[in-house]
């Protein structure tokens, strides 16, 4: 236990302090200095995003077995995380007034400390949000750290369940796992609540006159080219190196497509399911702002902070316990993926309906149109692309969701990550690269969905 | 169309009154200004009368249909009133002939006719109407919003600053546009306004609003020269208030000897301390000579059509003249001022009741 939470603690405080200087410096690089090509690094730097941690650290380990000790855990979950600091500092660069920091340099101010004082104060909120989201994922990351043998409580939870089946170690393992989840999810939403303040230089109209490198430009490339190269390039290479080794054996086509199509099919029902839950309480938190609203749609943030195996083990248990019957079937699975995804689709419904004010409800009720013709003329049109973007979001994530579908799915039912992880977990590399090649392919849409609108909160 | 009329309507927020006891008369076919500071109730006064809200008391009536009074409450779909948002609320979904085909009737909707006879009435070009909202400029999305509240024939239209947030030029040719559409349709109309001169150049009459009650309802020259009281009178234009002495019907003041009009409650004109309201159009300026009163030229502030002259007064007090014309004279000239037409004569300011509470 005690060596569980000392794992834990510095693998979280290590990567996210390595995700901060490198999110930072890059943002720095893409959106304040004249680096050659900035619009491609951006992408370039958002794309690891695109490869799930598990299919990361099954990249690393593959090539290099030495890596399950501590460092390598560091530097696989931070290739895989550091766009998380990355986005919104990006995005808070974009946003920093220009006036601003042209006053500080009136008031003869040097580059540095114009970074110092005027830039870092407004970066904290989204530094401070990147980095929780961070430890939130870290602490509910179970493949990736499984794939490099590094011991937290979320494997060791799920080494529990497996040994003893849900005795009472893995409850409460998952006991305190939740309580640290709880703590960081406060913390989020006391930093949500005064985004407000770092939000004052937004919409900059003009241009920034980006700071030239000069000199620092070739070392500038060299380091985000290292960057890239080791989050992006490394674990391309070798699902590609593994797809022609594993090919000169057998490729389960016929698996394969059923496989995909399994997935498929589930997501695309938990985008649905979700998305339709989500509509009811985006919209009170909308329309009808209050305490019980806001406590209901705050309420729902609860479930993506709380790890996938926790979400899972509490069903197993309830549906073990009450409803015997359902254990191991799909609305089973359906309700964990509902449960864990919730929230990505909440905030974009709450945005859409955000974007629909009232005042067309009371233009159209002013040219004779009654509720439900409102709801079908109005309402719905301009909510669609929003409903759109949210199950887009649910549909990926279920895509790549590993943790839960191990514990919930019917037996026999394989999703592309449960395949994977099998065969990965038989030293079947060249088995298992297909699966995560075409879990890639999936994710690569929802990666340029992130990279346009990055001022998302921690629970997206 | 119908004639409205609201007849002790109060409403409160929370513990905020809003609105209260505003009584309110708009006859048919004519458009009445609500004009008032930011704050004062009209945008809430419009949206009691859409029915988009419900009063506390009080009642509304379009024509001889009560829609809203105690017990009862017509819907806002029901009622037949036309509404004009601000920035013009176009549903960005559609283009601009589903906008405005939007309340018709199921089968008048693709009457391609219909729309372009709406275009034509706003002004507008019959070949905007496949455009999207976001395609038009900020006035041609007024016109537009106009014609779609226009559209159904509503026995009434709103309009809820539908001018503010065009820039001054666009903001001209707009309102001939919409004051040319309602005219030519009939509509009685209530326009809702923080802008003098829009309230003044386009109503028939006008309501100022303050604190959430009506203070005055007239045509708008009536409430320009007889102001119901001297905060009014500074609102819906520029006022030269000077303290005066009044005997027999004549205000003495630093200004001379002005005839003078009652302006209080009672028909008689009091002898004694008041306030005399000029507007600076009233003031004209000759080559200083002894007995008119002498004023010193502090600043001039030069238009192109006219020029607003800052004069120091021999009392200390300043006072401003509008004068047209090209001989407008030079800072630091003595000159004297003659007023022409009547000065309107105002209670004294109650100061010695304002200066012992502010020195206590």
């Amino acid at each position: 236990m005690g060596e569980l939470l000392w794992n834990t603690t510095r693998l979280v405080l290590g990567t996210v302090a390595c995700c901060v200087v490198l999110g930072v410096g890059a943002a720095w690089l893409v959106e304040r200095s004249n680096v050659p090509v900035r619009r491609l690094w951006h992408v370039l730097l958002v794309a690891p995003l695109a490869v799930p941690a598990f299919v990361n650290s099954f990249a690393w380990i593959s090539l290099l077995p030495g890596l399950d000790t501590y460092g390598g855990a560091l530097l696989v979950v931070t290739l895989s995380y550091f766009p998380f600091v990355y986005l919104p500092v990006a995005a808070a660069f974009r946003g920093l007034d220009p006036a601003l920091e042209e006053t500080a340099r009136g008031l003869g101010l040097s580059s540095w400390a114009v970074f110092r004082r005027v830039h870092l104060p407004q970066l904290r909120v989204a530094v401070l949000g990147g980095s929780l989201l961070i430890a939130l994922h870290l602490l509910a990351e179970f493949g990736a750290l499984r794939m490099l043998r590094y011991p937290t409580f979320t494997t060791a939870i799920y080494d529990q369940y497996r040994a003893t089946f849900n005795g009472p170690g893995a409850t409460m393992l998952a006991g305190v796992l939740v309580l640290l989840c709880l703590l960081l999810l406060l913390a989020e939403l006391r930093l949500r609540g005064r985004r407000g303040y770092a939000r004052t230089g937004r919409g900059a109209a003009r241009p920034v006159r980006p700071v030239r490198l000069r000199r620092l430009t070739v070392p500038a490339l060299a380091a985000l080219a290292v960057l890239v190269g080791l989050a992006l390039i490394v674990p391309l290479a070798s699902l590609a190196y593994w797809m022609v080794t594993g090919s000169s054996t057998a490729l389960d086509v016929p698996g394969l497509v059923q496989t995909t199509g399994t997935t498929l099919a589930l997501a695309a029902g938990a985008a649905v399911l979700t998305v339709a839950l989500a509509v009811p309480t985006g919209w009170l938190a909308v329309r009808a702002r209050g305490r019980v609203t806001t406590l209901l749609e705050r309420s729902t943030y609860l479930g993506s902070s709380v790890p996938g195996i926790v979400v899972a083990l509490a069903l197993v248990t309830i549906s073990i316990r009450a409803t015997p019957w359902l254990y191991q079937t799909v609305p089973v699975l359906l309700a964990a993926y509902v449960i864990l995804f919730l929230p990505r689709a909440i905030v974009t419904v709450r945005s859409a309906v955000e974007q629909s004010p009232r005042l067309y409800d009371d233009v159209a009720a002013s040219l004779g149109s009654s509720a439900p013709d409102r709801l079908r003329r109005v309402t719905l049109p301009l909510l669609a692309p929003g409903l759109g973007a949210g199950a887009a979001l649910v549909f990926l994530a279920v895509v790549t969701e590993l943790t839960a579908t191990l514990l919930l799915a019917p037996t026999g039912t394989t999703t592309l990550a449960t395949a994977f992880w099998s065969a990965s977990a038989a030293l079947e590399y060249g088995a298992a690269a297909p699966y995560a090649v075409i879990m890639v392919l999936l994710s690569a849409p929802a990666t340029v969905l992130l990279s346009r609108d990055a001022r998302r909160g921690l629970t997206t | 169309m119908s004639s409205l009329t609201v007849e002790d309507l109060t409403k409160s927020f929370a513990t905020t009154p809003v609105l209260t006891g505003v009584d309110l008369h708009v006859p048919s076919g004519s458009l009445t200004a609500l004009l008032g500071p930011s704050g004062c109730g009209k945008t809430t006064l419009l949206r009691l009368i859409a029915g988009f809200d419900d009063p506390d008391s009080g009642s509304i009536a379009v024509g001889d249909r009560v829609v809203s009074g105690p017990g009862r409450s017509v819907a806002a779909r029901r009622r037949g009133i036309g509404f004009v948002p601000q920035e013009g609320g176009l549903f960005p979904h559609l283009s601009v002939a589903a906008n405005i085909s939007f309340g018709l009737p199921r089968r008048q909707r693709r009457d391609g006719g219909r729309v372009r006879e709406l275009l034509g009435l706003v002004g507008l070009d019959a070949g905007l109407a496949d455009r999207a909202p976001h395609q038009l400029s900020g006035g041609q999305q007024q016109r537009v919003a106009l014609a779609r509240a226009l559209a159904p024939e509503p026995s009434l239209v709103l309009l809820d600053e539908p001018f503010s947030s065009l820039d001054a030029g666009l903001r001209d040719e707009t309102r001939l546009a919409v004051a040319a559409a309602l005219t030519a349709t009939g509509a009685t109309a209530v326009l809702v306004t923080h802008d003098q001169a829009e309230a003044l150049s386009i109503a028939d009459q006008v309501a100022v609003l303050r604190g959430g009650r009506l203070v005055q309802l007239t045509d708008p020259r009536t409430l320009y020269r007889r102001p119901t009281d001297l905060d009014v009178a500074a609102f819906v234009g520029e006022a030269v208030v000077l303290d005066a002495d009044v005997r027999a019907g004549v205000a003495h003041c630093v200004l001379g000897d002005l005839p003078a009009e009652w302006a209080g409650p009672g028909a008689a004109l009091p002898d004694g301390p008041a306030r005399v309201l000029l507007r600076p159009e009233q003031l004209r300026l000759v080559a200083a000579v002894p007995g008119a009163a002498p004023a010193r030229v502090r600043r001039v502030d030069f238009y192109g059509h006219d020029s607003r002259v800052w004069l120091d007064l021999p009392d200390g007090g300043t006072v401003s003249a509008r004068l047209d014309g090209a001989d407008v004279p030079a800072a630091g000239e003595d000159v004297s001022i003659a007023v022409r037409g009547v000065a309107r004569v105002f209670p004294p300011r109650p100061v010695d009741v304002a200066g012992a509470a502010a020195a206590g």
